[in-house]
């Protein structure tokens, strides 16, 4: 049995159907056009990409081994004071996720303070007890994060999830804003659009300012690396290598001399300064994590932490944006800012706790059901959008292994207009900001990523699964 | 650079360099299997397929059934032969993917473009109608990658690891053309004169687009020293020997004055440069023209070994 969704917001239209004042402008000139145009300029997108090869690799997928994400031509629009309000928070998320890690690996005051149980540390995979008494070049942890934001209603906003990690996308963000303009050149000298496209430069600044204690070179040396053209980000490591000017480097390009991680260039061994990895914590020292790894660099980890090198994200950093913390960060973001949170937390039942394991399954046909670490979209319930057989299958997995899951409200997330061929039609979006942290501070890009869910109704926006991305503007004031 | 970067770059152009020439070697025999009797075609054909050493390959395959769409297919697109003109492709695209950063958006537009178009037009079987229209468009990626490159590539190490791979590679591939067709040049008595040798003669020419220039530059008259000496000798000729190693030596002079110091593939390469300027046609016949080209097919691998030793290509 399907029971329908709550109705959501649109972020075009309200409730009696007149458009909202952030799409006042794109409207107006979306209804001069004709009819075909933006389907016509739809395929040419596809063409461009294509062309260019923006494309994200699909595991286990052998006849369509590169695969482009659809691209939605209808862009996705904030005003300058919700973004205002927006980046505000992130900020403020973003300071306290930092103060964590610091913590966590140094006095874990907040443990000791009882705000967050220690159980969560221990036998979590993430937390990395090599990273203890360690503090990385210039303080920063996650030198890049991505906020997953989801939005209710005009002025709620929530956070689903925060990607401290390696958080991807960011190529697909300023792609995107690159085809509008070419397509639609017109559009942007009608509205005012915050640009984004100096985030490659901003992001080698900000990796730059985090220089390891043994570099001693005016300018550092910043590489990216990657696990090599068949990892399904091959596309974003090499385009944000190629905006940054830096190196794209793999495990077999790097060794250790002389205390240092050197790559190896045609003039010999050149020590590299800040390493951009875009390979898991897990693969990154098969002498100290996984021994079977050749993705990574054998003895990085001692190089690391005598100095030689500066890791960005930091290793260790995934402890931050488990699924299980996630839903103490209320709590983390009060006690390292000494402010309220200014986003909030999607409300999150721990099915760890005897009690809210209760109301969940109790409530399993209402509530979206996610594994602890599972991420893509794999591995969880959607409650609402599930058959009978499917929520006793799920409700034995839970009763199973209760502290694998947390449990959530099907959110009403909020809809943006996209091209389909009967017209515009509204599918839910999620948003991605992009943040950068620096000893020199918190930068975050206008926008972000939208990730857009292609099929009616539906609520996962993933691209493994099927969801879409559109181009994210934040109206000039 | 790295030194993978250095193999990556130098391996793509490599590849398009092979491929453009294999795309005219095909089209030379087929050309010569139109004007020719059945079992003439045939011997035209097996002679392609020698030349490219896929032979054994090729029988395995199809036996010795040397038809000419046995053959074109086999080349271009049969899943069974790795060296293939789609597997080739491929493997150039791997490359520039593997190198993004270090080439223009142009030249890795225009790499992977032709990628996608030859991969659709070899989706399936190619015909002998539509031959002519594949073989175009593996010459034209070649070309417009080589175009791309020009117009706006820095000329840095990266340019010159490029330049070396292409002529490294067609120094090989005019090479071998003449190591199979060595024979239809040698002096011979029966044949001397006859029409069968002009045409034998202009198809060596065809193979690596050399007809109209030697044409040109010798009034019309085809003898077989003459064109020996025009694919050997001939500095002003793109697809000779003489001057794929002025070429290797002009960007490798370029590189060790980037980095200030020679290598040992300097060395190997003045030697080997050498001889072209004092070799005559006359002393190479007199030494034996398949000797020559045997010896310089080693020495040209020799060459590319030790390039890649020098600059790290690989741990």
């Amino acid at each position: 049995m399907k029971k329908t969704l709550p109705l959501s917001y649109d972020e075009m239209l309200d409730a009696d159907g007149s458009v909202r004042s952030a799409y006042a402008g794109y409207c107006q000139w979306h209804d001069e056009q004709p009819a075909d145009l933006l389907r016509r300029k739809g395929s040419e997108a596809e063409a461009f990409f294509r062309r260019t090869g923006i494309t994200f690799n699909v595991y286990g997928n052998e006849d369509a081994e590169e695969r482009l994400i659809p691209f939605d031509m209808v862009p996705r629009i904030i005003t300058a004071q919700q973004w205002r309000k927006l980046s505000r928070g992130i900020e403020q998320r973003v300071r306290a996720l930092n103060a964590f890690l610091h913590d966590l690996y140094h006095r874990q005051e907040i443990v000791r303070s009882g705000r967050l149980p220690a159980r969560l540390l221990k036998n979590n995979v993430a937390f990395l007890p090599e990273m203890v008494g360690f503090t990385p070049p210039g303080g920063v942890y996650t030198h890049i994060v991505g906020i997953d934001l989801v939005r209710t209603g005009e002025d709620d906003f929530m956070v689903l999830e925060d990607n401290a990690r390696t958080p991807s996308g960011v190529s697909y963000m300023l792609e995107n804003r690159e085809t509008m303009m070419a397509m639609f050149p017109e559009l942007f000298t009608r509205v005012r659009v915050r640009e984004v496209s100096d985030y490659p430069r901003r992001l080698a600044r900000s990796l730059a300012a985090c220089a390891p204690p043994a570099c001693d070179r005016k300018k550092p040396l910043v590489a990216v690396l990657t696990p090599g053209i068949y990892n399904s980000a091959y596309f974003e490591h090499a385009f944000l290598a190629d905006q940054m000017g830096a190196e794209l480097v793999e495990g077999s390009d790097l060794r250790v001399e002389n205390g240092r991680i050197a790559m190896r260039t045609t003039r010999g061994y050149e020590p590299i300064d800040v390493l951009y990895r875009r390979v898991d914590d897990e693969y990154l020292d098969p002498l100290t994590f996984n021994p079977n790894s050749v993705l990574g660099v054998t003895g990085i980890m001692d190089v690391y932490r005598a100095g030689g090198i500066t890791i960005a994200n930091a290793p260790g950093t995934g402890i931050a944006d488990d699924k299980a913390i996630y839903s103490f960060m209320p709590e983390i973001v009060e006690f390292y800012t000494g402010e309220k949170p200014i986003l909030q937390n999607v409300p999150t039942w721990r099915c760890s706790e005897p009690e809210a394991l209760k109301y969940v399954l109790d409530n399993l046909a209402e509530l979206v059901v996610k594994e602890v670490h599972g991420s893509g979209g794999y591995g969880m319930l959607i409650g609402p959008t599930s058959s009978k057989r499917e929520l006793v299958a799920f409700e034995a997995k839970l009763r199973a292994r209760p502290e694998n899951y947390i449990a959530q409200p099907t959110l009403a997330l909020s809809t943006v207009p996209i091209l389909t061929k009967a017209g515009l039609a509204p599918r839910h979006v999620d948003l991605r900001p992009f943040v950068l942290v620096s000893p020199n501070g918190i930068d975050i890009t206008p926008g972000g990523l939208t990730r857009v869910a292609l099929k009616k109704g539906s609520l996962v926006v993933n691209s493994s699964q099927g969801g879409g991305t559109k181009d994210s503007w934040v109206l000039d004031d | 650079m790295l030194g993978r970067s250095a193999n990556g770059i130098f391996w793509l152009f490599r590849y398009l360099e092979r491929a453009e020439n294999i795309s005219r070697l095909i089209e030379a025999g087929f050309r010569m299997a139109l004007t020719r009797s059945a079992s003439d075609a045939t011997d035209e054909w097996r002679s392609l397929i020698v030349t490219l050493g896929l032979r054994q390959a090729f029988e395995a395959r199809h036996g010795t059934e040397y038809t000419g769409p046995h053959v074109f297919n086999f080349i271009l697109r049969d899943k069974d032969n790795p060296g293939s003109i789609m597997a080739i492709t491929e493997g150039a695209r791997t490359n520039a993917r593997m190198v993004r950063g270090g080439i223009t958006r142009e030249v890795w537009e225009s790499v992977n473009d032709g990628w996608m178009q030859l991969r659709d037009a070899l989706a399936r079987p190619v015909t002998e109608t539509r031959l002519g229209a594949v073989l175009d468009l593996v010459r034209r990626q070649s070309t417009q990658v080589r175009g791309a490159m020009e117009g706006t590539m820095l000329r840095n190490e990266i340019y010159n690891f490029a330049r070396m791979g292409s002529f490294i590679e067609r120094a090989d591939n005019t090479a071998r053309i003449l190591d199979v067709k060595y024979y239809v040049l040698l002096p011979s008595v029966s044949y001397v004169g006859s029409s069968l040798d002009n045409v034998q003669w202009e198809n060596v020419l065809r193979s690596v687009a050399g007809e109209r220039a030697y044409r040109w530059l010798n009034a019309g008259r085809m003898d077989p020293r003459g064109i020996a000496e025009f694919l050997i000798l001939d500095g002003r000729f793109p697809r000779s020997l003489a001057f794929c190693y002025s070429k290797l030596r002009s960007n490798l002079a370029s590189l060790a004055r980037e980095y200030g110091n020679e290598m040992h593939s300097h060395e190997i390469l003045r030697d080997a440069d050498c001889q072209f300027h004092t070799a005559t046609i006359e002393g190479i016949f007199e030494q034996g023209l398949h000797e020559f080209i045997g010896k310089f097919i080693r020495a040209n691998t020799a060459l590319a070994l030790q390039i890649q030793r020098d600059y790290r290509f690989t741990e």
